[in-house]
């Protein structure tokens, strides 16, 4: 039924398409691309061709090639990130919702903490404290967005609580650990499906910022925020080594957000 | 007298931002094996809470059992720890809740929550639980139950979900099963179908009913003996005989009075419905004397001073009124 109107929803299906294409890219990026850190000293700053379908850089690294390999940094760090969010955002929203009072209150004021800072400005300081690698930048925005995942976990469960199954769970001589498990988590499915989806664009801007303030994966990684980093000195030279990593981007952002919006309008029962 | 539930002098309070509210105070009543007891009252005089009191599963905060014994089987279920209460419920006391639409959760099968509950107590295999399970909901009458036990809640309508939740709270034989209204949400006809199947049931695993309702009709047609509850405390508690003929407690009374009879339409000229004068005190502040004399039709000066003593009218009939002593 839900399936029905998800696949009935427009622009949700862009989304998708442009998620899975995305997908198949990072995949296949041995077979489309070649080395994205050959350097050709020959072919510096070449102009979209035939042979280089996105230029060069003034390395005469092909952008193309870095492109598609972008697309596997960018998958990789924002699939994980908001893994780590939400295995830790749903933890701590379900005990704080569930158990309520002083745990609920020192659990969320925390949350609260976290979230008063501006999300980039505090995966930076974290990136800061812990050097530029791939796998922090995971840790960095993981711990960024647990709030936000915690926050909507928090708020299921506070009604779901409330419902006769829980009670009868109880009744039945079921433990708070089992009742959450089997009968709160399940039912909040659908908000975190909804809130990873966007998360995840967020995740893929935001590694992408990182990238270009020098805080992300380490020179040469072919990530997207690094090309647009390298590519700032020559935006007038050569603005096609801004132009495609740029469009990339913005591409999966959006396809992300589409597909996130088409979830929530098939998912969330208010909007119905 | 083998008694399996003794509720000896039960308080449960509610403690608030606007002060105490006294729920349960101070009821005492019993149930014997394989018995099933009514317990009526309106809304709000605590039959509920009495019932999740037995069973600890009071919301604390604000409500805290403060004193009394619950003994099942001579066991005070006030003093285990909640690891043992954990085991009883559901083993040997089940509930059966008002709501068989919220009672079930949506995301699962039946399957699933039947199976669920045998494996919360029993050691058993995936195959006999399931063989257990479709028995019991042959037994509640579900039609085709190899086929519905795959069904999700919202599959079933309202009587068969309310046969589920029987089937479930059945499942492990209990010795006693606390019904909280259980066909209140239910229309008339599957009312007395539901029912039939409980009590065809309990009688034969010989459970005890707690059986929770304002349905006077219903206790009358199936319970042995009844408790009327009021404002927290039992006004009077006798045979099912000794109540409908012989009720001595003007609450009992006019419970009784306020009940529609279908034949008050034809042949005399209608009447209106007889009602209670007056609301149930707020349990946050309730009178010095008698919890009902301000609703009391004829009272006496000293139910105002002093709460009145429980007598016996009758072996086993017993009140909580000053007229008449």
């Amino acid at each position: 039924m839900a399936w029905r109107r998800l696949f009935e929803h427009r622009l949700g299906m862009i989304g998708l398409v442009v998620i899975l294409g995305n997908i198949l890219l990072a995949i296949l990026a041995p077979w489309i691309a070649s080395d994205p850190l050959k350097v050709d000293v020959a072919n510096r700053e070449a102009f979209p061709s035939r042979e280089f379908f996105f230029g060069t850089d003034e390395y005469g690294r092909d952008i193309f090639s870095r492109v598609i390999y972008g697309t596997r940094i960018s998958l990789y760090i924002s699939l994980l990130s908001v893994a780590v969010a939400s295995i830790f955002g749903v933890a701590i929203g379900a005990v704080a919702g569930y158990y309520g009072g002083l745990t609920d209150n020192i659990l969320m004021r925390f949350m609260d903490a976290i979230m008063s800072f501006p999300a980039i400005l505090l995966a930076i300081g974290i990136m800061a404290v812990l050097g530029g690698h791939l796998f922090n930048v995971v840790i960095a925005l993981g711990f960024v967005y647990i709030p936000r995942f915690a926050r909507i976990i928090r708020g299921s469960v506070l009604s779901l609580k409330e419902k006769g199954f829980v009670e009868a769970s109880l009744a039945m001589g079921n433990s708070d650990l089992i009742i959450i498990w089997r009968h709160i988590l399940p039912n909040c499915t659908a908000p975190l499906i909804v809130q990873a989806t966007v998360s995840l664009a967020y995740a893929i801007l935001a590694e992408a910022s990182l990238s270009f303030l020098g805080l992300g994966a380490p020179p040469p990684a072919p990530s997207w925020g690094n090309i647009l980093s390298d590519a700032r000195n020559f935006m007038l030279d050569a603005p096609w080594m801004t132009v495609f990593p740029g469009i990339a981007i913005t591409l999966a952002v959006l396809g992300f957000n589409l597909f996130g919006d088409a979830l929530r309008d098939v998912l969330d029962p208010r909007l119905k | 007298m083998d008694k399996v539930l003794d509720i000896r002098d039960l308080k449960t309070f509610f403690y608030t931002r606007d002060g105490v509210a006294k729920a349960v105070n101070g009821v005492s009543l019993f149930l014997k094996r394989g018995e099933i007891l009514g317990l009526v009252g309106e809304s709000g005089c605590g039959k509920s809470v009495t019932a999740l009191s037995i069973l600890r599963l009071v919301p604390d905060p604000p409500g805290k059992i403060v004193s009394g014994q619950i003994l099942l089987d001579g066991m005070d279920l006030l003093q285990l720890p909640l690891k043992q209460i954990r085991q009883i419920r559901g083993d040997r006391i089940s509930m059966i809740f008002q709501e068989p639409m919220i009672s079930l959760n949506p995301a699962f099968t039946i399957k699933d929550q039947l199976l669920e509950a045998l494996f919360t107590h029993r050691e058993i295999g995936r195959a006999e639980a399931q063989a257990r399970a479709i028995a019991m909901l042959r037994l509640v009458e579900i039609p085709e139950p190899e086929k519905r036990i795959n069904d999700y809640p919202h599959q079933l309508s309202g009587g068969m979900r309310q046969r589920v939740m029987i089937a479930e709270a059945l499942l492990l034989k209990p010795e006693l099963i606390l019904a909280d209204e259980p066909t209140t949400a239910l229309d008339v006809t599957i009312q007395a179908q539901v029912l039939d199947i409980l009590y065809k049931l309990t009688q034969e695993i010989g459970a005890a009913i707690l059986l929770i309702t304002h349905n006077l009709g219903l206790v009358a047609e199936s319970a042995q003996r009844v408790v009327v509850m009021y404002a927290g405390q039992v006004v009077e508690e006798g045979p099912v005989a000794a109540i409908f003929q012989n009720a001595r407690h003007p609450y009992t009374q006019g419970l009784l009075r306020s009940v529609p009879l279908p034949g008050q339409r034809r042949g005399q000229q209608r009447q209106t419905l007889y009602e209670i004068k007056g609301i149930v005190p707020s349990l946050f502040d309730l009178p010095p004397g008698c919890a009902f004399y301000p609703r009391c039709p004829s009272p006496k000066t000293l139910c105002a001073a002093e709460e009145p003593r429980q007598v016996a009218i009758s072996p086993g009939h017993y009140v909580s009124c000053w007229r008449g002593q």
